[in-house]
């Protein structure tokens, strides 16, 4: 109730934000029984024409582009959250241990982090990318890897706020284990702003998986998935046929959806009026 | 404060270079196995692996390699045999000339369209503003490119879709080749610089000097260009060097858009072929570069502010 309560109070950016998002996700699980035809299943001429059998055209070898960007979202959407997910794991434990236990932990922890960020991503990535190959497993594990140190960043420092509470304080004398402090008292107090940045870190993780499949580095083909689309009808622009335009929408269109949630978000936990 | 600075910038290079030659070590077998693949006989591989010098210890190899690497020999690609800094030189000159090009447009624009925003502050003009940095944010890079590509080579022919340029074109030819990366570029970094230099105005705005010289009767723009502004300058310029960096990352896909023949697309290139002794090379020029940008960021910004630069 209360949650509806909140909903029937949010402007209307976040509304739009929630509406992107949602038919994103909507799409993204039921794909097989809204799309038309096979996730590479090759139906006609290449590039044609809107119409009524195909809604948005046909790419660069024929396959139906509707059905391909609603696949596109189930797999670059569930690859880029299962790397958030998995980066603010990693991330925030590292960073919650860090800022409890300190002395040497925090020092190593934090310099190996200097250093991953002194690398600017993209390139750091492809060069990684090189050395251990372009298998789906590699790119999550490389992605969420590089991308934790910034939610390390963030989950220390907020969790050295909560430290010198006198709570924690509390709970620390009266014997509390390391592993408990980490669940009761420092992750629900720091909840708000890791909710904020699992947004802006999901957009990241997103772009970077488009801006690598476009590369030709990302998710490999024939798997659907927006940067890729982009890149592989990329050819067609100069031709005035503007496909490679439609997953790129697709990607900012949605990167903007969360965006817009965040700052509703953002501005909820401030408690500021208005 | 400036010298312990630089001495962090350089370690964290030779931190870099170390990464990014074990990283190679690390790969399962050697180089020499990875590129002949699992055919090769063991004489070609051991060959092979005498020709790399792989044969030597690991530390032996690694100085050998950062010295001739300071000296310019970065070694053979492993596609074609042919000397990596040969073609390293003029790619990264372009991609230099490119980052270069659209940072004499998009700085000074940056600055003057922030200061307009912080004047009419929560006018329409800074609405529009605060919405085209989210856009620029959240749209990846490739999509501003194909936009615009779509609308100013293809609608309505201006400028060419490819910017692929060579050494017998004249300066104003080049320029004009590369008009649309360079669009494409400046966008994607100003929003960032404009907002920056909006908040870092307005900061100084609410400061008590501010008000006197308002109280004095002095004009907005005036006081904006005269008082704000100079005070303003320690965090622009640091968010300036900060795009500048970021610039370094987003050319790989600019240069990859348009064919422009700069390291970042050699460096792609390099990566899907695996040609690990053009990644490593490149990688490395790119790092250094980036790094550079942030230590400039770092002592300009130091320089700026008095405070910092004659500490207690």
């Amino acid at each position: 109730m209360a949650l509806l309560k909140l909903l029937k109070k949010s402007p209307i950016s976040a509304r739009i934000g929630m509406v992107i998002v949602l038919l994103n996700i909507l799409a993204a699980i039921f794909v097989p029984v809204i799309a038309p035809y096979g996730e590479t299943e090759i139906v006609s001429d290449v590039w044609m024409e809107m119409s009524e059998d195909h809604l948005l055209g046909t790419d660069h070898i024929g396959r139906d582009l509707y059905t391909r960007m609603l696949y596109g979202a189930r797999n670059t959407i569930s690859i880029a959250f299962l790397i958030t997910i998995l980066s603010f794991t990693v991330g925030s434990i590292c960073g919650f241990f860090a800022a409890t236990l300190g002395g040497w932990v925090d020092l190593a922890l934090s310099r190996v982090v200097d250093i991953m960020m002194a690398f600017p991503t993209l390139i750091f990535a492809l060069m990684v990318l090189s050395i251990v190959g372009t298998s789906p497993f590699a790119l999550v594990i490389v992605i969420a890897l590089l991308d934790s140190t910034r939610v390390y960043r963030l989950s220390r420092a907020v969790a050295m706020d909560i430290e010198v509470m006198e709570y924690v304080e509390a709970a620390r004398l009266r014997g509390e284990k390391i592993w408990w402090l980490m669940r009761h008292e420092i992750l629900p107090n720091s909840l708000p702003p890791l909710v904020a940045e699992f947004g802006l870190r999901f957009c990241f993780v997103f772009l970077f998986i488009a801006s690598l499949s476009f590369l030709g580095l990302g998710i490999q083909p024939p798997a659907a998935d927006w940067g890729g689309m982009v890149r592989e009808n990329a050819g067609a622009i100069t031709f005035g046929i503007f496909i490679p335009l439609w997953p790129a929408a697709a990607i900012a269109t949605l990167t903007v959806g969360v965006n817009l949630i965040v700052d509703w978000f953002l501005h909820l936990s401030s408690g500021l009026e208005d | 404060m400036i010298a312990k600075r630089l001495a962090l910038g350089f370690l964290t290079i030779i931190v870099i270079s170390l990464l990014i030659f074990l990283g190679v070590e690390a790969l399962p077998g050697d180089l020499a196995e990875a590129v002949l693949g699992q055919n090769a006989t063991a004489e070609t591989v051991a060959a092979f692996r005498a020709e790399l010098r792989l044969d030597l210890p690991a530390h032996t190899r690694y100085f050998t390699w950062l010295g001739h690497f300071l000296q310019g020999d970065l070694g053979n690609s492993l596609a074609n045999g042919r000397p990596i800094a040969d073609q390293i030189i003029w790619r990264f000159a372009n991609t230099l000339f490119l980052a270069a090009v659209a940072t004499v447009v998009a700085v000074p624009l940056a600055i003057f369209l922030g200061i307009l925003a912080a004047l009419y502050r929560n006018s329409l003009f800074d609405r529009f503003i605060s919405i085209s940095t989210l856009s620029t944010i959240s749209f990846p890079d490739f999509f501003i490119a194909y936009i615009l590509v779509a609308l100013f080579s293809v609608e309505f022919v201006f400028f060419p879709s490819m910017a692929t340029i060579n050494d017998h074109m004249s300066f104003w030819e080049k320029i004009y080749t590369i008009a649309l990366p360079c669009i494409t570029l400046t966008l994607v970094v100003m929003a960032h610089m404009m907002r920056q230099t909006r908040a870092a105005i307005i900061n100084v705005l609410s400061s008590p000097f501010i008000e006197m010289a308002t109280l004095k009767g002095m004009k907005r723009m005036r006081i904006i260009v005269l008082h704000a502004f100079p005070n303003a300058l320690s965090p622009v310029i640091n968010i300036i060097a900060l795009n500048l960096a970021y610039m370094v990352t987003g050319v790989v896909i600019i240069e990859v858009v348009f064919v422009y023949p700069g390291l970042g697309q050699l460096f792609v290139d390099s990566v899907s072929k695996r040609d690990l002794p053009l990644v490593q090379a490149s990688g490395l020029i790119f790092a250094i570069t980036y790094v550079f940008l942030n230590l400039m960021a770092d002592v300009l910004s130091i320089l700026c502010n008095p405070r910092l630069r004659n500490p207690k």
